[in-house]
């Protein structure tokens, strides 16, 4: 997946020179995680920067660079320092196209790795994607896999409207199925293949990963992997729907979904009040009442800071999920 | 309206002067310990310019000390000094190792600013407060914490005494008034403004000491902090730590100014800039600061010249961006060597004392290994237990969380 988004920013600079990559360690270097590795040496330090180390300084700029025709897509080195930068984007880049009635607006990407199970601790792990989707003027994407990190991040780039774009850093090197002890690389997966030139993956659209009859599972991220492990380990035949995009969410896919099923799981590694699943069970519910053949659950992060050492008892697991799917087959 | 275009305004995009393959060339320090005066604490901030502009040393370049900073330390206070820097690079060393072979998640090493933390927390009384960053460890040495209960924290065990939930070197000492250590860089730097005007509105004879890294200063967090400290005088040392890189960042990208030192002025907060490996210099100008605070003056805004001479973590690989060799080139050498050769050259110190030390403190830091990893370490458990996701969230559980508690033990993996 670093290879894929990689390969995405440097199809969008080629395609369009207003387009400019700045962020804590992403010049030289290439990046803590090497997304933008290369990208300087091919496309010149004007092109591709490091920034101070100042999330709110990379935000505020980024609104003045949008509002002045450039295409910025920054990098928060880390999900969990974007709080700095959340002031400049909650109230300045999200709404100005609202509060100056269309006349100035800012396509700014906002790229971030999130999520947890590198042993990162509170502040390497967090996934704080419903602090954004509560946002109004944001869209939100997370990425789970090589192809759709680069068809969406594509999206995100030409997007007219600024967009948090979240990638699950366990996934970066390969899949994660929730074993700590067993991590593939993206070698041999089908979502690994990914063409070298410019395709868009539209913002809205979930991808459904595997399809089944007994009950609709959401997810988004790493869970996504981790969900269909669980799916396979319940030994049912469920739709697997990968979000992608949270903001706007793919209505059609979901309520087709679960109208089939009558029951549904949402996973997400966020704590679990408030978390996106929420905003989805609420909808659900409300769209799809008379399918519902039993209550929807959410399997969530606890509503704890996320731990170090006992990061796996936090993050929901397989066995977690399959009970859950199982649950929704007892009413 | 348009805007003509013009070829000859290009944006300036700053970078690090070397990078790997290129042979590092430091400017020659001309500074010596003679440059700079020592001022009355009561002075403005306007006259310690030149002191933000040159650089406050007291040890030069032979070892030997001089000048109006000398703090004129006895031997064993020096000596004490140099025993806690070897303590905390032989410590380090051991972490590292430990780190590779998976007992550990992660370890940050102090290397080349081992005097920084030591020499300053020396300085101060020991009711003051220490608020770090995660490479001034050192502190703890001074304050008497155990190397057995840093271990236990850095491995994650059992006896951690933050139970598992930070990552290592995020320590907390509460006995030793050293703050909880957060990986979001430079947020401290406000808070311990705070704390020093709590000390003053409770009429405490204590001051608050904090660090930032040159690249964390970049953050809003260094800013509130200088302007909070002005406008309410608060009893704070307010150092800036520059050792030249921010992970992969060099201070050429951290500010378009390569002093960090004046930016206090403005604020009307007296500035010195001094040199990060000189033992002596740094406790002299903390003493001074000491002193000027707790005589309801206000802060003292303090660069500390250094060269960060390892990797950022055992996750950062500096070769892909700098000159591998580029620490050997620092002028301002190795704060341990340096205060070393001062002991040799007036005191009964020698080579061979030195040796006798080393070895004692790594038979001191293997025996403290031992003893931690009987409590457990993180590539073989045991670790604190699960419940500690959910203890010391709130004072009290609240119903939802409790519910939250009880799922998590169907499913525990511990």
């Amino acid at each position: 997946m670093v290879q894929s988004v990689n390969s995405a920013l440097s199809n969008m600079l080629e395609k369009d020179e207003n387009i400019i990559l700045f962020g804590e360690d992403i010049g030289y270097f290439g990046g803590v995680f090497r997304t933008s590795d290369g990208l300087q040496k091919k496309f010149g330090k004007h092109r591709v920067f490091d920034s101070p180390l100042s999330e709110g300084g990379i935000a505020a700029t980024a609104f003045g660079m949008g509002i002045n025709g450039l295409r910025p897509v920054v990098e928060i080195q880390f999900a969990d320092y974007i709080f700095p930068a959340y002031d400049q984007i909650v109230n300045e880049i999200a709404k100005v196209r609202h509060r100056s009635g269309g006349e100035f607006w800012c396509p700014v990407t906002f790229r971030t790795p999130a999520g947890g199970g590198i042993r990162g601790g509170h502040h390497h792990s967090q996934s704080p994607e419903s602090q954004f989707t509560h946002t109004p003027g944001l869209k939100v994407v997370y990425c789970s896999t090589p192809y759709n990190s680069k068809g969406l991040l594509i999206s995100a780039i030409e997007s007219n409207d600024p967009v948090i774009f979240f990638e699950p850093k366990r996934c970066y090197r390969g899949p994660f199925y929730g074993d700590p002890h067993n991590v593939p690389t993206w070698k041999n997966h089908p979502e690994s293949e990914v063409p070298e030139s410019h395709y868009k993956i539209p913002l809205g659209q979930a991808r459904v990963a595997m399809e089944g009859n007994d009950c609709t599972v959401i997810a988004w991220g790493t869970m996504v992997h981790v969900a269909e492990q669980a799916i396979k380990d319940s030994g049912l035949s469920c739709d697997l729907i990968d979000l992608q995009t949270l903001i706007p969410w793919d209505k059609e896919t979901i309520i087709n979904s679960v109208k089939k099923t009558g029951r549904c799981v949402i996973v997400h590694e966020a704590p679990k009040t408030s978390g996106f699943g929420s905003e989805l069970a609420a909808s659900i519910q409300e769209r799809c009442f008379y399918s519902l053949e039993s209550p929807i659950i959410r399997v969530a992060g606890w509503d704890t800071p996320f731990p170090h050492t006992t990061e796996w008892d936090y993050m929901p697991s397989p066995p977690r999920i399959a009970a859950a799917i199982k649950k929704t087959q007892e009413e | 309206m348009s805007t003509e275009e013009r070829e000859d305004i290009p944006l300036h995009i700053p970078d690090a002067p070397f990078r790997p393959g290129d042979i590092p060339v430091f400017e020659e320090w001309t500074w010596t310990p003679q440059d700079l005066t020592k001022p009355d604490i009561e002075c403005d901030a306007d006259e310690t310019y030149d002191h933000s502009r040159g650089l406050i040393r007291v040890l030069d370049d032979e070892g030997m000390a001089s000048g109006e900073w000398d703090p004129k330390l006895t031997y064993s206070e020096l000596l004490q000094g140099l025993k806690h820097m070897v303590r905390l690079r032989i410590f380090d060393d051991r972490m590292m190792k430990m780190q590779r072979t998976g007992k550990l998640s992660f370890y940050m090493q102090s290397l080349g600013e081992e005097c920084i933390a030591i020499a300053q927390t020396m300085a101060l009384n020991e009711q003051d407060w220490i608020f770090p960053t995660y490479r001034q460890p050192g502190a703890q040495f001074v304050r008497g914490r155990s190397m057995v209960s840093m271990i236990c924290h850095c491995i994650g065990n059992v006896e951690d005494n933050v139970k598992g939930r930070q990552m290592p070197v995020h320590y907390t000492y509460k006995e030793g008034r050293y703050i909880s250590v957060s990986s979001p860089v430079g947020t401290q730097f406000s808070q311990a403004v705070g704390v020093a005007m709590a000390s003053k509105y409770k009429k405490l004879d204590e001051v608050t000491i904090t660090w930032i890294g040159e690249g964390a200063s970049a953050e809003g967090d260094y800013h509130y902090g200088l302007n909070f400290a002005s406008v309410f005088k608060a009893p704070v040392i307010l150092n800036v730590v520059n050792n030249h890189w921010a992970i992969s960042t060099h201070y050429n990208v951290a500010s378009g100014s390569a002093n960090f030192a004046s930016r206090g002025l403005a604020y009307g907060i007296p500035c010195f800039r001094v040199d990060g490996n000189d033992f002596l210099a740094l406790y002299s100008v903390t003493k001074w600061a000491r002193e000027r605070a707790n005589s309801g003056l206000g802060a003292t805004h303090i660069e500390i010249l250094t060269y960060r001479a390892g990797a950022h973590s055992s996750s950062d690989d500096p070769s892909r961006y700098r000159p591998s060799n580029e620490h050997e080139f620092w002028p301002g050498g190795d704060p341990i060597e340096r205060l070393k050769q001062h002991l040799i050259k007036n005191y009964e110190w020698s080579e061979d004392r030195h040796l006798e030390l080393e070895k004692d403190i790594d038979e001191e830091v293997i025996v403290a290994y031992k003893e931690a990893i009987k409590y457990g370490d993180l590539a073989n458990g045991p670790y604190p237990s699960s419940d500690t996701i959910f203890t010391e969230v709130y004072e009290k559980v609240p119903w939802h969380l409790q519910e939250q508690w009880d799922e998590m033990k169907k499913w525990s993996v511990d």
